[in-house]
């Protein structure tokens, strides 16, 4: 009963999802489901192929086997334009901010409406304001990208993913490498678009606590497998090693602190 | 970053400038100027040997350049040079019985054709054939000529 | 033995998946030429990256190579008493040959090397497979405009490089070793063919202009994306372009100058 519910709601649907990178598995026979509405993270140690799963759901990459539905459409037998047309209602937010260095922020910003739209310039400078002021970064406008701090980039970032008022927005690593403040910040501005403006947010992360804090249900991968699902409540009471292993942070467990190797006296 | 403005004037200048080159390149260095003479008439002669003798080489009457040459062709069955050459249109009182030579302007220069106004009253016209033509004089021959003629002295 | 036949083939099929991708790139970068045309802003930001600020090194280039032809065509020349085809002698190397294959070449060195940079670091900083996001092709908003301006850039270089050696030319043998100024011009009108030296060697410096810009956009596009990726594609750029540049000369002088 509770699986028909997600399959109604749910905006993201991945079914049997293997994918290969030269010979190198990276997922294999995954399947998971975005809910509409919900901030869903993927969390799973580095390397477990979490910014992969990201392009594979913005058709940058198709997978070997299995389907990912996007919104009622099979991404990957998508033409050219109808998977830009689909893209145009996705947002996603670089690990690095992906902001065009040539540019300024308020440019940034106003980049995919003057790609997408043919708004007048009066609109399109307060729909741009609009944007950034919702990031808090209005003051910022004239900055050039080289000008701000990681967090202020991907703040500018965040603001570019929402310009066009997008059904979903994929954040690629949000927390990496912020200091504690812009941490915060962000934290609190993926939780209040979400809310307000009823966004369907997917998180890939590895910062458990505050992605925790804020998703609604959380997917843990390792090895191109989905091991553990759950509200954070769920998880943190789950029985598994490896969900425990990862949610408090436990060095050595089912996933090896050791990349696969040889027996290591052999190997001397 | 540069304002838009004064970056298109330069982009501007930059074709302009370019595109000067060009027509300085057409104009002042190469003959284009002297392709103008597109209308005219096209005669032709033929020669024994046409020597070194070009497409677009000049043809030139009393030292004046009238035209040029156009096309140089073989003839299967008289063993001939077929020289095609367009004369310009203000040329149109050519007497029909002038000859045509090739000289060689200067000891190792070019090879030109020379026109020899005859005295008939009738001129040429599009397609006239030259009928008295003088070949083009091969250097190796005069200086063959010259040794043999030494010899028998 | 075995060992060494396999790294062989190994890496004349990466060169063939290269070349393939290469072509691939360049089909996926002409098909947009007719919309990006329609954009005219696009290109002119770009001519000014390319061409305009490729502009002095041609120049300063030009000059020298011209006043250089200049005076070795003086002495060679005056031994044979013919200084006063000097005229033809340097517009001739410098409109056929050295006008069209310099250029490409300096053009090559400042600009291919710039155009695969920034298309490498675009792509190592994420900002292409951001706008593919955007649903924006960067091969259409990024590639394709610079490789239009690319190739709209190289013949007017080549021909101001050509047009600034003459004047080099010149300078050093009318205004310093004393040929003949009417002589120096007519000589050179006279033998220098429009359709078969000056438009041949346009043709060439399109060809060129065509060549070494696919090659940089392609490097900067198929790079690895670390820095380390970058430097080693913009040495290629380099390398590969210099090395097409002269080969092709070869070709389209064989095709255009040759009897065959």
């Amino acid at each position: 009963m509770e699986e028909n519910n997600t399959q109604n709601s749910s905006l993201v649907t991945i079914r049997n999802l293997s994918f290969a990178r030269e010979q190198r598995v990276i997922f294999d026979n995954a399947s998971l489901d975005i809910q509409h509405g919900k901030i869903t993270a993927i969390m799973g140690p580095s390397g477990s192929g979490k910014t992969t799963l990201l392009k594979l759901i913005g058709g940058q990459l198709s997978p070997s086997q299995g389907s990912i539905v996007v919104d009622g459409q099979h991404i990957n037998q998508l033409n050219r334009s109808e998977l830009y047309a689909l893209r145009k209602k996705m947002g996603m937010l670089f690990q690095s901010g992906a902001l065009l260095t040539d540019i300024n922020v308020f440019d940034n910003v106003a980049y995919p409406i003057r790609e997408h739209t043919a708004l007048p310039e009066s609109i399109i400078r307060t729909l741009v304001l609009m944007k950034l002021q919702a990031v808090g970064l209005r003051g910022a406008r004239l900055l050039y990208p080289n000008e701000l701090s990681g967090g202020m980039a991907r703040r500018v970032a965040l603001a570019r993913a929402i310009a066009l008022d997008p059904m979903m927005v994929m954040y690629d690593e949000p927390f990496t490498g912020q200091d504690p403040i812009s941490m915060g910040v962000l934290v609190k501005l993926i939780k209040t678009l979400n809310d307000s403006v009823g966004l369907t947010s997917i998180i890939v992360s590895h910062d458990v606590e505050e992605t925790a804090a804020i998703a609604d249900y959380i997917y843990i991968m390792s090895s191109g497998k989905i091991i553990g699902q759950g509200t954070p409540q769920e998880l943190q009471q789950s029985k598994s090693e490896w969900v425990q292993q990862f949610m408090n942070g436990k060095p050595d467990g089912p996933v090896k602190f050791h990349y696969s190797s040889d027996n290591y006296f052999d190997d001397l | 970053m540069q304002n838009p403005k004064s970056l298109e004037t330069l982009v501007g200048l930059f074709v302009v400038i370019g595109i000067g080159a060009l027509f300085f390149l057409g104009l002042n260095v190469s003959n284009l100027a002297s392709y103008s003479d597109t209308d005219g008439y096209t005669i032709t002669a033929r020669f024994e040997n046409s020597g070194g003798l070009k497409v677009r080489s000049p043809v030139s009457v009393a030292g004046v350049r009238i035209g040029r040459v156009t096309a140089i062709d073989f003839d299967n069955t008289s063993y001939e040079s077929v020289v095609q050459m367009k004369i310009g249109a203000q040329y149109n009182t050519l007497p029909d019985d002038s000859s045509a030579s090739i000289f060689t302007a200067g000891l190792l220069g070019e090879q030109y054709i020379g026109l020899q106004t005859g005295a008939s009253e009738d001129y040429l016209t599009h397609n006239s054939e030259l009928e008295l033509t003088q070949s083009a004089i091969v250097l190796e021959e005069i200086i063959g000529q010259f040794l043999f003629s030494e010899k028998e002295n | 033995m075995i060992t060494f036949l396999s790294t062989i083939g190994h890496s004349v099929i990466a060169t063939l998946t290269k070349t393939g991708r290469g072509a691939l790139f360049l089909k996926q970068t002409l098909s947009y030429t007719f919309s990006v045309l329609c954009q005219p802003r696009l290109i002119s930001k770009q001519l000014f990256s390319v061409g305009v600020l490729t502009i002095l090194i041609i120049t300063i280039s030009g000059l020298f190579v011209g006043m250089v032809l200049g005076l070795q065509g003086y002495y060679i020349l005056s031994d044979f008493g013919a200084e006063e085809t000097l005229g033809v002698m340097i517009a001739a190397s410098l409109v056929r040959e050295l006008g069209p294959v310099v250029s490409a070449l300096l053009f090559a060195g400042r600009a291919g090397s710039s155009l695969t940079a920034e298309i490498g670091l675009m792509k190592a900083t994420e900002q292409l497979s951001g706008m593919e996001m955007m649903a924006v092709d960067p091969i259409q908003r990024i590639v394709c405009p610079r490789f239009l301006a690319g190739c709209l850039s190289m013949p007017l270089l080549a021909a101001i490089f050509s047009m600034v050696g003459i004047l080099g030319g010149q300078l050093v043998g009318v205004s310093l070793l004393g040929v003949d100024e009417g002589a120096f011009w007519s000589q050179m009108q006279s033998s220098i063919d429009f359709y078969d030296d000056i438009l041949n060697g346009v043709i060439k410096s399109v060809v060129f202009g065509f060549v070494v810009t696919w090659i940089s956009l392609f490097e900067g596009y198929d790079a690895i994306p670390t820095s380390e990726g970058v430097s080693r594609a913009t040495t290629r750029t380099v390398v590969y372009s210099s090395f097409a540049i002269l080969g092709m000369d070869f070709i389209l002088t064989a095709l255009m100058f040759g009897d065959i």
